[in-house]
C-alpha cells in the first residue's frame, strides 16, 4: 500500500461523495457535496507535485535548493489560494441559500418543491 | 477622395439626419442633396471613366491581413453608382410626397440613405472582403426598409423574410470570396479579374463558384429563392420603387457582371446560370399574370426579368454580357417608374387591387399615359427602350453557333421556345397592368375621387419615362457611350476590345423582329384570352411553393430549437449538474480510451505505514458523511473529521502552511455551516427516488474513477525535467528574503494573485453582510438558543488575548516558517467569532465598537499601497524588497515589504471573515439577547 495508491484512491473517494451529494436536491447537500468536492480538488491539485514526506519547501542552509531535497512549492500554493477562495464561496452560497428559503419558503435547489 | 465621399457620405448624412431628427421637407432636402450631388460629380466624372480610366482610392485598414479600405470606379461601377444616386435622387422627390406626416420621416431618409452608401460601397470596393461587407450592409439597410411600418405584421415577416434568406446568401458569398482570394492569394478585385483561367483551373473553382453564386441568386430573387421579393412589397411604395427595381436585387447581377472576367467562361457557370436565369425567367412572368395586388404583379415582373439578365450573363458570350448591362439600365428606369405609378394609384385610390380599379385614364391621364410609356419598355414595345435589349438577346438566343458549343440541335430549339413563352407572358401581364387599372370599365366602388398627383409626385415617374422614350427612339445618343464603357468593364474589368455591335431599332427582316412580333400578338391574345375564358379576377393566385417551404422550414426549425433548449435548460439544477458532470467523464474518458498509454509510470512510490491511519479515517468519514447526510448536524460534524483527515494529509506529505490554512479554514466552515443550518432545515426530507440515486450513484463513481485514475498516472510518474519550481526554491532566500517558499510565492512572486484573492474575499464578506443587512427571516423560526453556556462564555473571552499573541506569532514567521497573513486572520478571526457565538452579538459590539467593513478597505489598501510603493523606487508593480535589520536585544527582525503585503491580507481575511460570520450569527440572535453572565 504506497501512499501514492492511498492518495489516489482518496481522491477517487471524496469525488464520488462529492458529486453524488452535489446532485442531491436540497441546498445545504449541495453545499455539503461541494465542499467534499473541494477537499478532492485541492488534493488532486496538490498531488500534481507529487507527494514527498518529510521534504516541505522550507529552505534549510546547508540543504541545496534544487527539487531533490525539497518538494514542489507552486501546487502549495495554488492550492492555499484556493482553499480560501472555497471558504469564501460556501459562505456566500449559504447566505443566498438561506435568503432564497426565506423568499421560497423552500430549501429546495430549484426554488420550489416538486410536485410529489 | 471624392470616392471616399460618395460611400460614406450617404451613411454619415444617415447618420445626422437620424441624431437631428428634422422635419419632413428638410430630410427630404438633406437626403436629395446628398444623392443629387454624388450623381452630379458622377456625371462629372463620366469623360475621364468613358476613356478607360478607373479612379482609385484607398487607405490601408488591415494591412496585417493584406485588407485595403479601397475603392474603384470603373465603366461598370460608374453605371451602377450613377443608377442608385439617380434614381435615388428621384425616390427621395417621390417618397417627399408619398410618406404621410404620421410616419417618422426623418428615420426613413435615414435608413434610405444608409442603404445607398451601403449599395455604393458594394459597387465600388475594390476588394472581396470589402464588397462583402458592403453587402451584408445592404441586406440589413434593406430589412430596416421594408419593416419601416414597424406596427404591420405582413411588414415585420416580410423584412424578416429578406434577411434570412439574403443574408444567408450574403455569408455564403462571404465565404465564397474567401474561397476566391485563397485560389488568388489575394483580396484585390484587380487580382481577381485578372486571373480568370487560374481560377477556372483551381480544384476549389466549382465551390467558390457555387457559393458565390448562392449569395447572387438570393439577392436577385432568382428561383427558387424568389419568394421573398413578393413578401417584401409591404416596404412602402418609394422602398419597393429603389429596392426592388434599381438597386438591391440588381446586386445579385452586378455581382455575376462584375466576377464574369473571373468565373465566366466555363461549363458549369454556363449550365447553373442558364438554367436558373431561365427558370425564373418563366416562374416570374407565368405567376405575375395572375396577380391581383398592383405591386405583386410588379415584383414577379422583377423577378422574371432579373431571370431574364441572369440567363444573359449565364449565356456566356460577349454579345449577352453587353445585352444583359443594357437590360439592367433599360429594366431598372421602367420599373421604378412603374412602381412609383402604383404608388400614386394606391395613394390616390386607397386600393392596389385590380380588382377594384377601372378606368382611371380618365381621372388619371398623366399618371395613365406615363405609366403606359413604361409599361411600353416592360414589354418591349418597339420605340421603347424594352424593345432594344430584348431584341439583343433574341438575336443571342437565335444566332447559329451561339449555343451549339453548350446544347445539342434539341436544346438550341428548346431554348429559344420557352424564352418565347416567358416573352408572351410578360406582353400579357403588361396589357393586363394597363388595360385592368386605365381602361376596362368605369371606375367604381372606390374610397376617394381620384386624379393626377401633385407635379412633383409625377414629375420623377416623367423623368423616368422620358428616358425610356429616348434610349428607345435614339439608343446611339443616349445610351451606347454608357454601354460600352459599362460592358467592356463587365467583360473584362477594364478597358478592353468590344464586340461589334450596333444600337439601332430597325435591324431589318430577321428572326428577332418575328419574335417580338409573336410575343407582342401572343400576349396580347393570352391576356384577353384569359379574361375571356377564364376571368383572370375570379382566379385566387398561382401558388408559389417558395414561401410556405421558407415558412414551414422557419417552424420545424424554431421547434426543434425549442425541444433542444427545454430539453436541456429545464429550470432543474440537478439536471444541469447531471449534464455537466456526465459531459466532465465523457471528456476525460475520451481521450484516455482513444490512445495507448500506461497506468502506472517508473517513478519510486513512496511507503509511509503512518498513513494509512490517516487514510482509513479520511475514507470512514467521508462514506459517513454520505451515508447521513439527511441528517444535517451529524453529516457537518463528520465531514469536519474528513476536513481534519486531509489536513493531517497535508502534514504527512511535506505542506505545512496547507495543513495550517486547512486546519483554521475547517473551523470557520464548520462554524458557518452550523450557523447558517439555524435557519435551515436540520432534515433532508425522504424521497423515495432511488432510480435516481442509483443514476447519479453511477456517474459520482465514474467521476471518482476518472480522478483516482488521473491522480495515481501522475503520481506514479517523475516530474517533468523542466519545471518553474526550482527557480522558486533557488531565489527564495536571495531575492524573497524568506524562506518559505510556499509563502514568499504567495507575497511576492505572485503577489498579484493573492491581491485578486483577497479583493474576491473582500467583496465576498461585504456581499454576505449587505445581504443580511436588516434581514429577518420569516418561515419557520430558529429554534430559540438556550441560555449561553457558562464555559463557552469564560474560554472565549479568555482565548481572545491567546489569539491575538498566537496571530502575531504566525503573521511574524510567516515568511520563514510555516505561517503567514492568511493563518494569521484566521486565527484571529476565529477568536473573534467564538466571542461572538458564546457572548452574544449585543454584547461583544457593546464592547468591540468595532465594523469590521474598514478591516477589508484598510487591508485592500495596505497590500494595493504596497505594490505601488515599489513604482516609486522604479520597478514594477508589487516589487518586494527586504532587510534584516538589527534590533538590540531582539536580533535580526525579517523585515520585507512583503511584509506589508502580508499585512494587507491579514487585515482583509480578519475583516471579511469576521463580517460574514458576524452577520450569520445575528440571524439567530433573538431581537433583545439576554445579557451574559457578568464575569
Amino acid at each position: 500500500m504506497t501512499v501514492e495508491l492511498l492518495v489516489a484512491v482518496a481522491i477517487g473517494v471524496l469525488t464520488t461523495g462529492g458529486v453524488w451529494l452535489m446532485l442531491r436536491a436540497r441546498i445545504f447537500d449541495v453545499v455539503l457535496g461541494l465542499t467534499l468536492l473541494s477537499y478532492a480538488v485541492n488534493l488532486f491539485i496538490f498531488a500534481m507535485g507529487r507527494v514527498r514526506a518529510g521534504a516541505a519547501p522550507i529552505v534549510q542552509d546547508g540543504v541545496a535548493p534544487t527539487l531533490d531535497n525539497y518538494t514542489d512549492p507552486v501546487p502549495q500554493a495554488l492550492v492555499l489560494t484556493a482553499i480560501v477562495i472555497s471558504f469564501a464561496m460556501t459562505a456566500v452560497l449559504l447566505v443566498v441559500a438561506i435568503r432564497a428559503r426565506s423568499a421560497t419558503g423552500t430549501d429546495h435547489v430549484d426554488g420550489s418543491e416538486p410536485p410529489s | 477622395m471624392m470616392l471616399f465621399a460618395l460611400v460614406f457620405g450617404p451613411l454619415v448624412a444617415a447618420v445626422l439626419v437620424l441624431l437631428a431628427a428634422p422635419g419632413r421637407r428638410s430630410a427630404a432636402w438633406a437626403a436629395g442633396l446628398v444623392a443629387l450631388g454624388s450623381f452630379g460629380w458622377l456625371l462629372t466624372e463620366f469623360d475621364t471613366v468613358a476613356t478607360g480610366t478607373i479612379l482609385r482610392h484607398s487607405v490601408s485598414w488591415l494591412p496585417q491581413l493584406g485588407l485595403t479600405l479601397g475603392f474603384r470606379l470603373d465603366g461598370l461601377a460608374w453605371l451602377f453608382a450613377a443608377l442608385i444616386t439617380g434614381i435615388g435622387a428621384l425616390i427621395i422627390l417621390y417618397a417627399a410626397w408619398y410618406m404621410s406626416d404620421g410616419d417618422p420621416i426623418p428615420r426613413f431618409y435615414a435608413y434610405l440613405l444608409t442603404f445607398m452608401g451601403a449599395m455604393l460601397g458594394v459597387v465600388v470596393s475594390d476588394n472581396l472582403i470589402l464588397m462583402a461587407v458592403f453587402w451584408e450592409l445592404t441586406s440589413v439597410a434593406s430589412f430596416l426598409l421594408i419593416g419601416y411600418w414597424t406596427h404591420r405584421d405582413d411588414a415585420r415577416g416580410g423584412a424578416r423574410m429578406a434577411l434570412t434568406i439574403t443574408g444567408l446568401g450574403g455569408l455564403a458569398l462571404l465565404g465564397g470570396v474567401i474561397l476566391l482570394s485563397h485560389i488568388v492569394g489575394s483580396t484585390s478585385l484587380d487580382v481577381v479579374l485578372a486571373s480568370g483561367a487560374q481560377i477556372a483551373a483551381h480544384p476549389l473553382y466549382l465551390p467558390a463558384l457555387i457559393l458565390i453564386l448562392l449569395g447572387a441568386f438570393t439577392k436577385s430573387a432568382q428561383f427558387p429563392f424568389h419568394f421573398w421579393l413578393p413578401n417584401a412589397m409591404a416596404a412602402p411604395t418609394p422602398v419597393s420603387a429603389f429596392l426592388h427595381s434599381a438597386t438591391m436585387v440588381k446586386l445579385g447581377v452586378f455581382l455575376l457582371a462584375r466576377l464574369y472576367p473571373a468565373l465566366g467562361s466555363t461549363e458549369a457557370w454556363f449550365w447553373i446560370v442558364t438554367s436558373v436565369g431561365l427558370a425564373t425567367l418563366l416562374v416570374g412572368a407565368v405567376v405575375a399574370i395572375f396577380k391581383h395586388d398592383l405591386k405583386g404583379l410588379l415584383a414577379y415582373s422583377t423577378i422574371s426579368h432579373l431571370g431574364l439578365i441572369t440567363m444573359l450573363f449565364g449565356l456566356d458570350r460577349p454579345m449577352a454580357v453587353v445585352a444583359g448591362i443594357f437590360h439592367i439600365v433599360n429594366h431598372a428606369v421602367f420599373k421604378a417608374g412603374l412602381f412609383m405609378a402604383a404608388g400614386i394609384i394606391d395613394h390616390e385610390t386607397g386600393t392596389r387591387d385590380m380588382r377594384k380599379l377601372h378606368g382611371l385614364m380618365r381621372s388619371m391621364p398623366i399618371t395613365g399615359t406615363l405609366a403606359i410609356i413604361a409599361t411600353g419598355g416592360m414589354a418591349g414595345v418597339p420605340l421603347f427602350n424594352g424593345f432594344l435589349s430584348k431584341e439583343m438577346f433574341f438575336t443571342e438566343l437565335v444566332s447559329g453557333d451561339a449555343l451549339s458549343s453548350h446544347l445539342n440541335d434539341f436544346g438550341a430549339v428548346l431554348l429559344p421556345f420557352a424564352v418565347m413563352i416567358a416573352t408572351i407572358c410578360s406582353v400579357a401581364y403588361s396589357v393586363r397592368f394597363i388595360h385592368d387599372v386605365f381602361f376596362n370599365a368605369r371606375p367604381d366602388e372606390l374610397e376617394s375621387r381620384p386624379h393626377d398627383p401633385p407635379v412633383f409626385m409625377w414629375l420623377p415617374v416623367g423623368l423616368l419615362a422620358l428616358l425610356c422614350l429616348a434610349v428607345g427612339i435614339a439608343p446611339k445618343w443616349v445610351a451606347l457611350p454608357l454601354l460600352e464603357v459599362a460592358s467592356s468593364a463587365a467583360l473584362h474589368g477594364g478597358p478592353g476590345p468590344l464586340p461589334a455591335f450596333e444600337l439601332a431599332i430597325w435591324h431589318g427582316f430577321n428572326w428577332p423582329l418575328a419574335m417580338s412580333g409573336i410575343a407582342l400578338l401572343g400576349g396580347t391574345a393570352l391576356y384577353f384570352g384569359l379574361q375571356a375564358r377564364l376571368g383572370l379576377h375570379k382566379t385566387s393566385g398561382l401558388p408559389c411553393g417558395g414561401r410556405d417551404l421558407f415558412v414551414l422550414t422557419l417552424r420545424k426549425l424554431t421547434s426543434i430549437a425549442q425541444t433542444a433548449t427545454s430539453g436541456l435548460e429545464n429550470g432543474h439544477l440537478q439536471r444541469y449538474l447531471l449534464l455537466l458532470f456526465a459531459l466532465i467523464v465523457v471528456a476525460v474518458v475520451l481521450p484516455l480510451a482513444t490512445s495507448s498509454w500506461a497506468l502506472s509510470g517508473p517513478r519510486q512510490t513512496l511507503a509511509t505505514p503512518s498513513f494509512i491511519v490517516v487514510w482509513v479515517l479520511a475514507i470512514a468519514a467521508t462514506a459517513a458523511t454520505v451515508i447521513a447526510y439527511r441528517r444535517r448536524l451529524l453529516a457537518l460534524v463528520l465531514m469536519g473529521i474528513v476536513g481534519l483527515a486531509v489536513s493531517l494529509c497535508f502534514v504527512v506529505l511535506s505542506a505545512p502552511d496547507l495543513a495550517l490554512t486547512q486546519l483554521l479554514v475547517e473551523m470557520v466552515t464548520i462554524m458557518l455551516m452550523m450557523m447558517a443550518l439555524r435557519r435551515l432545515p436540520e432534515e433532508s426530507p425522504e424521497r423515495r427516488e432511488h432510480l435516481r440515486a442509483y443514476r447519479d450513484g453511477a456517474i459520482a463513481l465514474a467521476a471518482g474513477i476518472c480522478m483516482a485514475v488521473l491522480a495515481w498516472a501522475v503520481l506514479t510518474r517523475p516530474p517533468p525535467a523542466t519545471s518553474v519550481a526550482p527557480y522558486y526554491l533557488e531565489t527564495t532566500v536571495a531575492q524573497g528574503g524568506g524562506a518559505n517558499a510556499v509563502n514568499v510565492i504567495i507575497v511576492d512572486y505572485r503577489g498579484f494573485d493573492t491581491m485578486g484573492e483577497i479583493t474576491v474575499l473582500g467583496i465576498a464578506g461585504l456581499l454576505i453582510s449587505s445581504l443580511l443587512f436588516r434581514f429577518r427571516p420569516t418561515g419557520p423560526k430558529a429554534p430559540q438558543p438556550g441560555p449561553p453556556s457558562l464555559m463557552l462564555v469564560l474560554l472565549s473571552r479568555l482565548l481572545l488575548p491567546l489569539a491575538i499573541v498566537v496571530a502575531l506569532f504566525l503573521y511574524f514567521r510567516g515568511h520563514n516558517q510555516p505561517g503567514g497573513g492568511f493563518a494569521a486572520g484566521l486565527v484571529m478571526a476565529i477568536a473573534l467569532i467564538v466571542l461572538d457565538a458564546g457572548n452574544g452579538q449585543a454584547w461583544v459590539s457593546r464592547r468591540l465598537r468595532a465594523d469590521f467593513r474598514p478591516w477589508i478597505g484598510a487591508g485592500l489598501m495596505t497590500a494595493g499601497l504596497t505594490g505601488v510603493g515599489s513604482w516609486l523606487f522604479g520597478s514594477p508593480f508589487l516589487t518586494s524588497t527586504y532587510d534584516y535589520p538589527w534590533l538590540p536585544g531582539v536580533g535580526g527582525v525579517p523585515l520585507a515589504s512583503a511584509g506589508l503585503f502580508d499585512l494587507g491580507v491579514f487585515l482583509t481575511v480578519v475583516g471579511a471573515t469576521v463580517l460574514a460570520l458576524f452577520a450569520i450569527n445575528g440571524l439567530s440572535e433573538p431581537d433583545s439577547a439576554p445579557e451574559p453572565p457578568r464575569s
